[in-house]
C-alpha cells in the first residue's frame, strides 16, 4: 500500500476497509458531521433513489398512436397516425436515389466518420440553401444567408428557437390552431412564450383568413410567426398565392419575425420550386427570416434525422455573427449533427442525374398520395356517408383533416382498428387502394352512429 | 383538387417592411469553441510541418483517421437492406440493450431485474444534456459539482440546461497527479445528496485518473453523504484497451449500492465520431420506475430532435449483437489503446532524451505510484503563452489549457514535438 494514499486521513486505506467491514456488522453511524444515518448496504436493499417521485409521462399523442398500432393483433388494422409514406404494399419505401446515394458512400474506402463541424456539412448547407431559395437567390449571392445542418425538422426548429430566445427583442411566438403537436412544447421548452393564431376554420374545413389577418394584426410589432411553409400540417389547408401575398405585406409592415417550418417541399404539389414559392416570396422583398427544413419525408430519410436551419439575414456581416452564435446553442446540445443522412443528401443534390431521379420519385409519392384522395372521396360518397367530404380532395399534402372527432376517432380505433390522432388527422400515405374501403367504412360507421 | 398558379415575381416588392436595419444588428460575434476551434484553425494552417494535436479524435500513426474494419463490415450489411424509419423516441432497443451490457457488466441483474431506465443519445454531448434537462426538471434544486478541470463543454451543458455549477478540486498541478485530499474535503463538505460529475475513466483532459483504491474511498464517502455519482464514460475501451477494466470505477459504485446515471459514448471507442451515438443511462430502484424515468427522458428527447439518428446506432447493434464482430471490435480497440500507450511512453522518451529539466513522468503510467495519466489526453503543465508560442513558431494545434491529444501523436512527428514542447518550456 503506498503511503501517500494516508495523507489524507488519520489511518491507512486497509485500516478504513476494515472499518467500513466492521460498521456493516455493528452498523454504527459513519461520521459524527452527518445529520442522517445512512443504511449501509451489504447486499440488495439499497437506499432511495433521488428520482423515487418521478411518474410516467403520457404517451406522446403523434408516437404513440403507432404504440399503440403496434399492440394490436387485428389484421384488418391500419395505421394511419405518423406521417411516413408507405406504398402501395403498405411498406415503408427507400428512394431508390436513396439507395443509389448510400452504395456510393460505402463503397468509398476514403470516406471517414470524423466530427462534422459544429454547423454541419457544408455542401449539404449550401444544397439546401439553394433548394428552398433557388439556386438565383440575391439572398444567398450576397452571403446572407447562414444555414446550419440540424436533427431534421424538430431539430432545426428547437435551434432556431433558442437563438431567438437568447438573441431575438420579443420572446412570443405565433403558431396556427391546429398545428403539429409538438411544435408548442419545441417552443416553451426553447423559453419562448407561445401564443395563437387563428388558421383554420371547422365551418368550412378551409382557412380561416380573416381570422388570420386579425390576429397578426392584433400582435404586438416584432413577434415571432410560425408559417408552415406548405401542406399544413394537420389540417392540409393552404393560403392561396394571393392569400400568401396578403400575409406577406402584413407581415413585413408589423415587423413581425416569419419562422418558416418546411417540412414536405415537393410533397405539396409535386413540384419542389412551386411548393417554394411562398418562402421565395418573403426573401424576395429583402426582409429577414428563419426557415427549418426537413429531409425526412420528402427523402424518405426518416430516421436519419436530417435537415436545416436557415437565417436569412439583412447583410453577410450578420449572417456571419448569427452563425456563430447558433454553434453557441448547438455545442451544448450535441456538440455536432450526424453526418450520415448529411452525406446522403449532398450526394443526391449536387448530382444533376441523382436530382432528376429524386425528383421524379417524389412527384410519384405525391401522386400515390393525391390519388388516395380521389379513391377515398369517391368510396365515401359511394356509400352515401352524410356530410360534404371534398375537403378530402381539396386539402394539401400528406394529412386530410377528416373534422371528425375524438369520439368518433376513438370509435373507429376501437371497432375498425383505425389508428389515427384524436384530432381527426389521418395519414394519406398511410392508404392503400385495398384498404380505402375499409376506412371508409369506418368513416361511415362513425359519422352515422357516433356523434 | 386545388390547382394552384405561382407567379414568377421578378420584381422585388418592398412594401411596408422595414429596411432600415437587421434585427441581429446588435448580435455579438461569438468566441470560437476552444476545443473545436483548434481543428478549424488547424485546417487554415498552410504550414507543412503542422501538427494537430487538438481534438480528440484518433488517428494512426501516419495521422491518419481510422474507420474500424468491423465498422465497414457492419456498413456493408446495413447499405440496402433496411428502411429508414423513425427509430422510438428512446432509440435503437438493441442498441441500448447491448450499451448497458458494457457499462453494467455482461450478466448485470441490474439489467436483468430492469431498473436501468435507458434511452439512446446524440454521442456523449447528447447523453449528458439530456441528464441535466432531466435534473433540472426533476431536481430543480440541485446543482451539478464539476471537476477542475474538466472538458469544457461540461460548463455550457449544464448551464444551457440552467442547473447550477459548483467546482471539486480534482488536478493537482504541482504532482500533475489527483489531488485526492482536496477531493475528498470537498465531497465530505457538499451538502448532503449534492450531485457530483465524475470521469469513469481516462479524465479528459488530464488523463489523470483515480485508482481503484482511491475509487472505492470516493464511493464510500458518496454512501456517507447520500450524493449522486453521474459518470461521464467517453473512452471506455481506449484507457486501458480493457473495456472492463475501464469500467471499474462504475461497478465499484453499483457494488456499492448506488443509483448512478451514465453517458455513454461510441464516438471514440467505436470511431463513430460523426454518427453521433450514444447512450444515457440512470439505474433506478425497480422497473417500474424505470419505466418512469424513461418515458420522462423521453418527453425531453422529443421536443430536442424527437427521435435520435438510426444508422450510427444500426452500426454499434450489428457489430455488438454479432460475437465476431464484437470480438474484431475488441481487438480493434486495443490496437488504438496500445498505440496511444506507445505514444506517450516515446513522447517521455524523447523529452528525457533531449535533457528537458522538467519532470515529465506523468506523461505514462509505468512508473508513477497513485497518479497516473492515461487515456487520449495528456495535461502536459504548460501555460496558454507557451501553448500559444507552440502555435506561432512550430505550427503545432492544441487547446491553450496545454492538453494534448496523445492520438494525434505518430512516430513521425513524436520527435518534432517533443523538441517544440522542450524549447518552449526549456528555462530562459
Amino acid at each position: 500500500m503506498n503511503p501517500e494514499l494516508t495523507s489524507s486521513s488519520s489511518c491507512s486505506s486497509s485500516d478504513r476497509r476494515i472499518s467500513v467491514l466492521a460498521r456493516h456488522l455493528v452498523g454504527v453511524e459513519m461520521d459524527s458531521q452527518n445529520d442522517s444515518i445512512s443504511a449501509f448496504p451489504t447486499s440488495g436493499s439499497d437506499s432511495n433513489s433521488v428520482f423515487s417521485h418521478v411518474v410516467r409521462g403520457p404517451e406522446d399523442p403523434i408516437l404513440g398512436v403507432t404504440v399503440a398500432y403496434n399492440k394490436d393483433p387485428s389484421p384488418v388494422k391500419l395505421n394511419l397516425g405518423v406521417g411516413a409514406y408507405r406504398t402501395e404494399e403498405g411498406k415503408p419505401l427507400v428512394l431508390n436515389v436513396v439507395r443509389k446515394a448510400e452504395q456510393l458512400l460505402v463503397n468509398d474506402r476514403s470516406r471517414v466518420k470524423e466530427y462534422l463541424p459544429i454547423t454541419g456539412l457544408a455542401d449539404f448547407n449550401k444544397l439546401s440553401a439553394k433548394l428552398m431559395f433557388g439556386a438565383n437567390s440575391p439572398a444567398i449571392q450576397e452571403n446572407r444567408v447562414t444555414t446550419v445542418q440540424c436533427l431534421s425538422g424538430t431539430g432545426s426548429l428547437r435551434v432556431g428557437a433558442e437563438f431567438l430566445a437568447k438573441h431575438y427583442h420579443q420572446r412570443t411566438i405565433y403558431i396556427p390552431q391546429p398545428t403539429w403537436g409538438n411544435h408548442p412544447k419545441v417552443f416553451t421548452l426553447a423559453g419562448l412564450s407561445v401564443k395563437t393564431y387563428r388558421y383554420y376554420d371547422p365551418a368550412t374545413r378551409g382557412l380561416n383568413f380573416q381570422g388570420l389577418l386579425d390576429d397578426f394584426g392584433s400582435a404586438p410589432s416584432g413577434a415571432i410567426v410560425l408559417l408552415h411553409a406548405c401542406a399544413h400540417n394537420p389540417t392540409g389547408v393552404d393560403p392561396t398565392v394571393k392569400q400568401w401575398e396578403q400575409i406577406r405585406q402584413l407581415v413585413r409592415s408589423k415587423g413581425l419575425m416569419p419562422f418558416f417550418d418546411s417540412a414536405y417541399q415537393g410533397f405539396a404539389s409535386g413540384s419542389l420550386d412551386a411548393d417554394a414559392q411562398p418562402v421565395r416570396m418573403f426573401v424576395a422583398d429583402g426582409g429577414e427570416l428563419l426557415l427549418a427544413q426537413s429531409y425526412a419525408k420528402n427523402m424518405g430519410l426518416y430516421g436519419e434525422r436530417i435537415g436545416a436551419l436557415s437565417i436569412v439575414c439583412k447583410t453577410a456581416d450578420v449572417a456571419s455573427r448569427v452563425e456563430s452564435q447558433l454553434k453557441l446553442v448547438i455545442r451544448p446540445m450535441y456538440s455536432n449533427p450526424p453526418i450520415h443522412g448529411a452525406s446522403i443528401v449532398a450526394a443526391i443534390l449536387k448530382d444533376r442525374d441523382l436530382y432528376n431521379e429524386w425528383t421524379i420519385e417524389l412527384k410519384a409519392m405525391a401522386d400515390r398520395i393525391i390519388s388516395m384522395r380521389h379513391k377515398l372521396f369517391e368510396a365515401l360518397r359511394a356509400r352515401g356517408t352524410p356530410g360534404d367530404w371534398s375537403h378530402i380532395i381539396k386539402q394539401i399534402g400528406m394529412f386530410t383533416f377528416t373534422g371528425l372527432n375524438p369520439k368518433q376517432v376513438a370509435f373507429m380505433t376501437k371497432e375498425y382498428h383505425i389508428y389515427m390522432t384524436s384530432d381527426g388527422r389521418i395519414s394519406m400515405a398511410g392508404l392503400s387502394s385495398k384498404t380505402v374501403p375499409h376506412l371508409a367504412d369506418a368513416i361511415h360507421a362513425a359519422v352515422t352512429r357516433v356523434v | 383538387m386545388a390547382c394552384r398558379r405561382f407567379v414568377n415575381q421578378q420584381v422585388q416588392i418592398r412594401s411596408g417592411a422595414r429596411f432600415m436595419s437587421s434585427w441581429w444588428q446588435s448580435v455579438e460575434p461569438a468566441p470560437k469553441d476552444p476545443i473545436l476551434g483548434v481543428t478549424e484553425a488547424f485546417l487554415a494552417d498552410p504550414s507543412p510541418e503542422k501538427v494537430n494535436v487538438g481534438v480528440g479524435a484518433y488517428r494512426d500513426d501516419n495521422g491518419k483517421p481510422v474507420v474500424l474494419e468491423c465498422v465497414r463490415e457492419a456498413e456493408r450489411r446495413i447499405a440496402g437492406n433496411l428502411n429508414m424509419e423513425y427509430l422510438p423516441m428512446g432509440g435503437s432497443v438493441k442498441m441500448v440493450e447491448e450499451t448497458l451490457k458494457l457499462a453494467y457488466g455482461e450478466n448485470s441483474e441490474f439489467i436483468k431485474d430492469k431498473r436501468i431506465a435507458a434511452v439512446q443519445a446524440l454521442s456523449g454531448t447528447g447523453a449528458c444534456r439530456l441528464f441535466a434537462d432531466f435534473q433540472k426538471r426533476f431536481r430543480p434544486d440541485s446543482q451539478i459539482f464539476i471537476p477542475v478541470p474538466t472538458w469544457s463543454n461540461h460548463h455550457n451543458i449544464w448551464r444551457d440546461a440552467q442547473v447550477p455549477q459548483r467546482t471539486y478540486h480534482y488536478y493537482h498541478p504541482e504532482s500533475k497527479g489527483l489531488d485526492f485530499a482536496a477531493l475528498m474535503d470537498d465531497i465530505k463538505n457538499a451538502p448532503n445528496g449534492s450531485f457530483f460529475l465524475l470521469h469513469a475513466c481516462a479524465h479528459n483532459p488530464t488523463g489523470v485518473d483515480p485508482s481503484e483504491e482511491q475509487w472505492r474511498e470516493i464511493s464510500h464517502q458518496f454512501k456517507a453523504k447520500g450524493h449522486f455519482a453521474f459518470f461521464d464514460m467517453a473512452y471506455q475501451g481506449f484507457a486501458s484497451g480493457d473495456p472492463n477494466r475501464d469500467a471499474k470505477s462504475i461497478r465499484i459504485f453499483l457494488q456499492d449500492g448506488h443509483h448512478i446515471g451514465i453517458s455513454q459514448s461510441y464516438a471514440k471507442n467505436m470511431g463513430l465520431y460523426g454518427q453521433r451515438v450514444g447512450c444515457l443511462s440512470v439505474l433506478c430502484e425497480d422497473e417500474k420506475q424505470a419505466v418512469a424515468v424513461k418515458s420522462q427522458l423521453q418527453q425531453i428527447a422529443r421536443p430536442m430532435y424527437s427521435n435520435p439518428p438510426v444508422h450510427g446506432a444500426l452500426i454499434v447493434s450489428t457489430i455488438l449483437g454479432d460475437p465476431e464482430l464484437k470480438k474484431l471490435w475488441l481487438q480493434e480497440v486495443k490496437v488504438m489503446a496500445d498505440r496511444i500507450i506507445g505514444m506517450r511512453t516515446m513522447l517521455r522518451e524523447n523529452l528525457e532524451k533531449l535533457g528537458s529539466p522538467l519532470s515529465w513522468k506523468h506523461i505514462t503510467d509505468q512508473h508513477t505510484a497513485y497518479c497516473k495519466q492515461i487515456g487520449m489526453f495528456c495535461y502536459s503543465g504548460m501555460t496558454p503563452e507557451q501553448v500559444d508560442r507552440l502555435t506561432k513558431e512550430f505550427h503545432i494545434y492544441m487547446t491553450r489549457n496545454g492538453r494534448i491529444s496523445m492520438a494525434g501523436v505518430t512516430t513521425g512527428n513524436v520527435g518534432y514535438l517533443a523538441n517544440a514542447i522542450n524549447e518552449v518550456t526549456k528555462p530562459a
